[in-house]
Parts: structure tokens; C-alpha cells; sequence
């Protein structure tokens, strides 16, 4: 074994997860090896809907959110170039009475947490978003939210971790890991095999199998939210418009398109590696939006797309330490909400790789949790088919 | 599988989506045949316009008017024999759905058989200045005289290397336009080398090129052979395009109009949702769905003419009629024809559109040697050095969706019909990868913008 494939920790899975927590060890003086089986950031770290979304998260995970948010804000900074980081602020609305006692739990929620929140109703509804249909009955808004490009975020970030001396091999599709005498072996079609005491296990919709490898299965499952996007018309929505209900988030690029993504999501095909959209969900898509913003009747959809996610029943991610294997750690199922807490993901993990405290208490998303019956999150009846 | 029950729905009501009605039809069966045109025809075999109907000998020449009249009264009766649905977008295939907008509202029409003859359109090579307002397509140029009556401009250029240059031409020389060059950057000596292969494969199609080609010398046509297009020139839209002669002699030539092409491009998109599986052609350097010999590509799906495989317009219709063969075999029926026949027919017609192409070669050298300045796609403005940037950086994609993803190119309105090719060949120049190997844009619904409205009218969903 020659010194230049053996590193003190390797990554499997080159998505937002991978490449921070590749870019915080290798800022610790780590030598790290980013392993992809296609190209950084193409499923769901490239994929997703590109919020920062702040508001309507548990509160058990709002610190590791408003850690994240902190890197967010700071992009340019921590990485050396822009992922088009744009702070629009975020409307959730409510057109239901359930939706609306949801809102008002949210905003409580946020509040608590010390986010910035303004209600609106009745005539401040009006005055503020008076592009929303009459049928919204209450609104709330966060200015910290935010947006950034997905596509652009996680090759900003595998380039940054590549400047502080960590290797990325991508069209390294891993076939083989082995664990002995304390060293992890990887091999992998298009990549020679390379040895490391510590194992991340990155790998999105696909980190199921290896971590099932160790003998830690957990209820992961892919599945991808229909999405589309219209021509681009003037920029006139500065911020996201969510509806609580889920049926509609929608936001406005600077450029000018329309960004949809609606629920119920869809799960991904048999092979795992793409999630169809089929065409009634894009026709409910624009029949929300028609509805909700009846100003964008005429606007065209040319593109829809999904993409691969895994999700985990009480969509929460799995972050910290395996427990059967020493040097295992895991970091995926970032259950539709991954896009937002990766830095904070990433830099927790470093800590506890390098035997440090980590930032945030990452308890709330320890594998162990799935030992025993774990409670659903009632998100998980409302935003997919079936499960 | 039970056999197919539900009428056959066409998509694509040009030579090769009628012969296969025709054929079905005569079956006994009665097809769903639907086209986003208001009149069947499809490109090439286009109708005229009311407008230009007075016209239509000096356009096609007395012989083939009377033919076309022929061909077009018999279409008419074979559409009151289909479930004819013009004006109507066939935008998505999910399983055993087409995803169709008719005048403006939703659809979704089950079918268990399905023929995607869709056809192509020009391949285009970006190139400086080719966003001007004035600059068309081979195709587009012809549209703007078949369906408006009119000419793109009152001094044209038609310029590439395709044999559409001299079809296109001469449809301008007939209605009298006298300003007219065709710059043709095909090399003579590809053209000589591949003359021989041609005559045998089809004699008949080669000679209308070559009485093509005497029509125009006949109409005082100028004709530049194997020049390179260097840019287009213009302020606030064309007026000159530039271009190096065989000799190194550079020169503008002056016009307000430029159409341009390089070869036919299929419409794989709807092929590719339903299913349909693409290989790269090394000899056409594209990408074409993969079928058997009678057009089957799944279980259900079928595909025929241009959008399965170049062949021209008689090879589109042969082999409209053997998807129908075959879809009648799959329903356990048959009606009398030589299917032996048809497909040597379309094989040779094929192989014939093959020899063309390494005549009228598409131009990927130019990819490398584009200004870095110039705009690949249009309908999101990316740059050539973009594209190069995104390649080369580190961690940069050699995959041509991954690019897309990077730098937007292919994301608009056309859905990368338009820069797709360039695409290919930039990345695949910058990369020093085979042009095979980084991909093609991947197809999603849907293939054209749909009003948003549309949805809210529709049901049975």
C-alpha cells in the first residue's frame, strides 16, 4: 500500500454532506478523500428546491438549522466563491383552518428559537401579499430565510475542500468496503483502493446498503418531490411563497423564473437512481399555482424535474457515530430538508472525527434511534403517496 | 401482455404518421392521429397556404403540384377514416399515458400503442452574431414561405452544409427572390467521394439533387462552395454575414437575412419518455433511439421517420407503414403488404441520407474554434467560455447534463434543441473526451412550454 492512497478518513458520496464534512477535516489538517460515483452534487444536494428554509422546522433541530444558517450567510467566505446566496425572506400561508393552527404553532415554534417572525392577517395579508389569492387566510414571514443555487453550492464546496489539501475522485462507483484491523478498505470501479481508520458513510439514498453492510439497517427510502420550473417573466417575488397546506412552494429566481416544488413527493424508481415525475403531479402543481397566485395563469412550465432523497420515517437525518463499527460515521437522509443543515452537518461530524464537542448536540439524529420503534413525523402521512 | 385494445394513437401527422394511418386505417382500425400543426404535412411536405396556393405550380413545379394535390386530397379523406386532433401538443409520456394540450386544455389519452413520428429539425453550430434578429433556420426559412408567405429578408443567405441549402434555394428562386446566395461549407472533395455511394443506394434522390442544383445555376443562383462561416455581422440585427472562401480570400456578404443548418437533428424527446433507448451513430455523430427493423421500440411504443432515423421524407412514409405492420401483427392481425420489401426500401433510403451526411458533413471541428464571446445558448445566454470554464475548473463536469446544470446551458424555452449540438461538441472539444462519451442532454417533460393554465380546464384526471 502506497502512502498516497491511504488517508486518515474517506467519504463515500459526494454530495453536500460528503464535501462539507470533507472540507471541515481537511481544514483540521485531515487527509480526506471525497469518493463519487458520478459527479459531485448531481442527486439531491443538486436537485432539491435550493430553500434555506428556517421557519417550520422541530424545534429539536433548530440549532443545528441556525448553525448552518451561519454558514449559509458566509459562503463566500468559507468556500471562495458564490452559490448565489440570496436572503429573500420566506412567506408560509395558511388556506385551511388545519393549515392555519399550524402556521401559528410554526411562527411560535421559530420564535422560541429566537427567529424573527410577522404575522399577517386581514388587511396586512392584503397590503403585504397582494398577489395571494383571497382564499389565504394567514401568512407568516421570516426574513432570515433564504435561497442559494443548489447546482452551483456543492462543486463551491468539493473545490474548497480540494484547496485545503483533500482528494475528490469522481466516476468512482464503490463496489467493495471492508473493515480490518481497524482500517477501513475501499474499492470501486474507475478508483484504486484506498485505505482510511475512519469511514463516512455520505452516500444520500444509497448510505441504506452500507450502513446495513456494519449491521445497522434503518428505514431509509428514496423519493423526490415533483418540481418545475416557467419561462422567466420580470422579477416581481422577492420572497418564497410556501403554502403549509404543501401543496405549493414556489419562489422567483433574480433571473426571473418560477421555481415550483409541491408534496406529495414521489418514491424513486425500482433502480434508485432517478424519480419520475409523474405528468398529474406537475398538472396539480399548476393548478396550485394557478389558484394561489392567479396572476400566474399565463406563465409557461418548460422544465420539470426530481431527484433522488433519502428519507427517513421521522424525517430526521441519521448524523453521528455507527455503532457496531469504530471509525464508522454516518451522514445522510436528509428527509427533504438536507439542502439547509449541511454545513452545520458537516461541521459537527468533523468535530466528533476529531474527537472534539461538537457545535450542536447531534443526540436528536443518532442511528441509534431506529433499535427501537421510532415515532413517524406526521409530515410523512401529508407529504407522500405512500410509504 | 393481452392484446392491444385501444385505438392506436399517432403522434405526428407528417409522411411518416400518415402512411401509418393510411395503413391502419385500411385495417379496419381507427387511429388517434394527432399534430401540433392545424393541417397535416408535417415539415417537409408542409402545406401551402391559402395564400400561397395560386402559386403552388411555380413553387413545386407543375408535375409535383399535381402530385401533391393528389397526395393531399387522399390525406383529407384519410383523416374523416382517424380520430383527427390538430392543434394538439403531445408533451409528456408517463406509462400508458400521453400527456397532450388541444387548444389550450389538458389531456391525457390512454393508448396500449403508440407510433412517436415526430420528425427533425436543422442542426444548428453556434456561431458569432447567430442570435441577431434575421437569422432562421433552413427549416425556419422554409415555414416563413409555406405557412406566411413570405420571405426572412429581401437579401438571404442560406448557409451550412446541408442538402436543404438547395432545396430551400430554389423554393426562394421560384417565388422570385433575385438577392440570393447559398454558401455552402461542405468540402467538394467529401461531396465526390460520397457521390458514388449515393447513386447506388437511391439514383432517383440524387438525381433531384443534381437537377436542384442545375435549377439554380439556371436562376443565376451565386453558389460558394466549401467556405467557412466566420460570423454573422449586424448592430441591432443582420447585415452581413462573413465568410472565408476555399482560397483564405475573407468576405462579407451583405443581406438582411441568414438561414442556417447543418443536417437534420431528430426529435428524440418524447421517444426518450417513453422509454425509447438512445445510441450514438458514429457516422451521423448522433443520437438516435434505438428500434427494431419495423420501428418497435417497447412494448407499446413505436417510432418512424426522421425522429427515428434520417431518411428523408419517402424513407418516412415506408417506414410509417411498417411500424403499422407491426403494430397490426402485435393486435394479432395482419393486412397484405411486403414487409420484406418495405424494409429493404427504407434500409436503402437510409443508408443513402448516411452517404449524404459524410458529403454534407457536420461541422464538430468549428465547436473548438469558437470565440470564447459567442452565445451557445440563447434562450439562457451562456457563452462558449462559459461552457470552457465550467469544464476545465476543477471538480468541473465532462458530462454534458452536469454542464447544463453548471452554466444553464439547455435549460430554456427550447429545451436544448437549439445549442444541444454545440453543446456536445464544446464540452467534448474542451474536455478532450469523444463527443460520445459526454452524453446528451437527457429528455424531460415537457418537451414544449405549457401554459399553466392549462390545467385548471382539464379533468379526468
Amino acid at each position: 500500500m502506497t502512502r498516497s492512497s491511504s488517508f486518515d478518513a474517506i467519504i463515500i458520496g459526494g454530495g453536500l454532506f460528503g464535501c462539507f464534512t470533507g472540507l471541515f477535516l481537511a481544514r483540521s489538517g485531515k487527509r480526506v478523500a471525497v469518493l463519487e460515483r458520478g459527479y459531485v452534487g448531481a442527486q439531491s444536494s443538486g436537485a432539491n428546491f435550493g430553500g434555506l428554509r428556517l421557519q417550520g422546522r422541530s424545534l429539536s433541530q433548530y440549532p443545528l438549522s441556525l448553525a448552518a444558517q451561519h454558514h449559509w450567510e458566509t459562503f463566500e467566505e468559507l468556500s471562495g466563491e458564490s452559490c448565489e446566496y440570496d436572503r429573500n425572506g420566506m412567506v408560509y400561508f395558511a388556506h385551511t383552518d388545519a393549515g392555519r393552527e399550524r402556521l401559528l404553532g410554526y411562527a411560535e415554534n421559530s420564535r422560541r428559537c429566537g427567529l424573527e417572525i410577522a404575522l399577517w392577517e386581514g388587511e396586512a395579508l392584503r397590503r403585504n401579499l397582494p398577489w395571494l389569492a383571497p382564499s389565504a387566510l394567514i401568512a407568516s414571514f421570516s426574513p432570515r430565510c433564504a435561497v442559494a443555487n443548489p447546482r452551483t453550492a456543492t462543486p463551491a464546496v468539493a473545490r474548497a475542500m480540494i484547496g485545503a489539501g483533500g482528494a475528490l475522485l469522481q466516476n468512482c462507483d464503490v463496489t467493495q468496503v471492508d473493515h480490518k484491523d481497524g482500517l477501513f478498505t475501499v474499492a470501486g470501479t474507475g478508483c484504486e483502493p484506498i485505505t482510511a481508520p475512519v469511514l463516512i458513510n455520505a452516500a444520500g439514498g444509497w448510505a441504506g446498503q452500507l450502513a446495513k453492510q456494519f449491521g445497522e439497517e434503518v428505514p431509509l427510502f428514496s423519493a423526490g418531490p415533483p418540481q418545475f420550473v416557467t419561462e422567466p417573466l420580470p422579477y416581481v417575488l422577492q420572497p418564497s411563497v410556501y403554502a403549509i397546506e404543501g401543496d405549493m412552494i414556489l419562489r422567483q429566481t433574480t433571473r426571473g423564473n418560477f421555481i415550483f416544488a409541491g408534496y406529495p413527493r414521489t418514491l424513486s424508481n425500482a433502480d434508485g437512481r432517478h424519480t419520475f415525475v409523474p405528468p398529474h403531479k406537475t398538472l396539480n402543481g399548476m393548478r396550485a399555482v394557478a389558484t394561489h397566485i392567479p396572476a400566474l395563469r399565463h406563465a409557461e412550465v418548460m422544465r420539470v424535474w426530481s431527484g433522488v432523497e433519502g428519507y427517513l420515517p421521522d424525517m430526521l437525518p441519521i448524523v453521528g457515530a455507527g455503532q457496531t463499527t469504530p471509525g464508522l460515521f454516518h451522514a445522510f437522509g436528509g428527509s427533504g430538508g438536507g439542502f439547509q443543515i449541511a454545513p452545520a452537518v458537516g461541521e459537527c461530524l468533523a468535530h466528533l472525527i476529531s474527537g472534539d464537542t461538537p457545535p450542536v448536540d447531534l443526540a436528536p439524529y443518532a442511528i441509534t434511534r431506529f433499535a427501537s420503534a421510532i415515532e413517524a413525523s406526521e409530515k410523512l402521512t401529508r407529504e407522500f403517496d405512500r410509504v | 401482455m393481452s392484446l392491444p385494445q385501444l385505438p392506436p394513437v399517432i403522434v405526428g401527422a407528417g409522411p411518416a404518421g400518415l402512411a401509418c394511418a393510411a395503413t391502419l386505417v385500411e385495417a379496419g382500425l381507427r387511429p388517434i392521429l394527432l399534430d401540433e400543426a392545424r393541417r397535416p404535412g408535417g415539415q417537409g411536405t408542409r402545406r401551402l397556404s391559402p395564400a400561397m396556393m395560386p402559386f403552388a405550380e411555380q413553387f413545386l413545379g407543375r408535375a409535383y403540384a399535381n402530385k401533391t394535390a393528389t397526395r393531399e386530397a387522399l390525406e383529407d379523406r384519410l383523416l374523416t377514416r382517424c380520430d383527427w386532433r390538430p392543434g394538439t401538443l403531445a408533451w409528456g409520456i408517463f406509462e400508458d399515458r400521453l400527456e397532450v394540450v388541444q387548444d389550450g386544455r389538458h389531456d391525457s389519452i390512454r393508448f396500449d400503442q403508440l407510433l412517436v413520428a415526430v420528425g427533425a429539425t436543422d442542426r444548428l453550430m453556434a456561431l458569432p452574431g447567430w442570435t441577431l434578429p434575421g437569422v432562421f433556420t433552413l427549416g425556419g426559412a422554409q415555414v416563413a414561405l409555406k405557412q406566411h408567405s413570405a420571405f426572412i429578408g429581401q437579401r438571404v443567405v442560406m448557409a451550412g452544409s446541408s442538402p436543404l441549402l438547395y432545396l430551400a434555394a430554389a423554393q426562394y428562386a421560384r417565388m422570385g427572390l433575385r438577392d440570393l446566395i447559398v454558401v455552402d461549407t461542405s468540402k467538394s472533395a467529401d461531396k465526390r467521394r460520397a457521390a458514388i455511394g449515393m447513386v447506388l443506394s437511391a439514383p432517383g434522390t440524387f438525381a433531384e439533387g443534381l437537377l436542384l442544383l442545375a435549377e439554380l445555376r439556371r436562376r443565376g443562383v451565386r453558389r460558394i462552395e466549401g467556405a467557412e462561416l466566420l460570423r454573422v455581422n449586424g448592430t441591432n440585427r443582420v447585415e452581413a454575414i462573413e465568410i472565408r472562401h476555399a482560397d483564405g480570400r475573407v468576405e462579407a456578404l451583405s443581406c438582411d437575412a441568414v438561414a442556417l443548418g447543418h443536417g437534420l437533428r431528430p426529435e428524440t424527446q418524447l421517444a426518450e419518455l417513453a422509454g425509447a433507448k438512445l445510441k450514438f451513430d458514429p457516422i451521423l455523430r448522433n443520437w438516435f433511439p434505438e428500434t427494431d427493423e419495423d420501428g418497435r421500440a417497447g412494448d407499446r411504443l413505436w417510432l418512424a421517420g426522421d425522429s427515428a432515423m434520417t431518411g428523408g421524407r419517402i424513407a418516412a412514409a415506408e417506414s410509417g407503414r411498417l411500424a403499422a405492420l407491426s403494430m397490426l401483427a402485435a393486435r394479432g392481425m395482419t393486412v397484405p403488404a411486403d414487409a420484406a420489401k418495405l424494409r429493404r426500401r427504407v434500409e436503402r433510403l437510409r443508408v443513402f441520407q448516411q452517404r449524404m451526411a459524410s458529403a454534407f458533413r457536420w461541422p464538430s471541428h468549428l465547436a473548438a474554434e469558437l470565440p470564447d464571446e459567442t452565445i451557445v445558448c440563447r434562450c439562457e445566454r451562456v457563452h462558449a467560455g462559459t461552457i470552457r470554464e465550467a469544464v476545465r475548473k476543477q471538480a468541473g463536469p465532462v458530462e454534458v447534463n452536469r454542464v447544463k446544470a453548471i452554466t444553464r446551458c439547455g435549460m430554456g424555452r427550447c429545451q436544448g434543441r437549439f445549442c444541444g449540438q454545440t453543446l456536445q461538441e464544446l464540452t467534448a472539444s474542451t474536455s478532450g473526451m469523444p463527443v460520445e462519451t459526454v452524453g446528451r442532454l437527457r429528455a424531460q417533460a415537457p418537451v414544449r412550454p405549457i401554459p399553466i393554465e392549462a390545467a385548471m380546464e382539464g379533468d379526468g384526471l
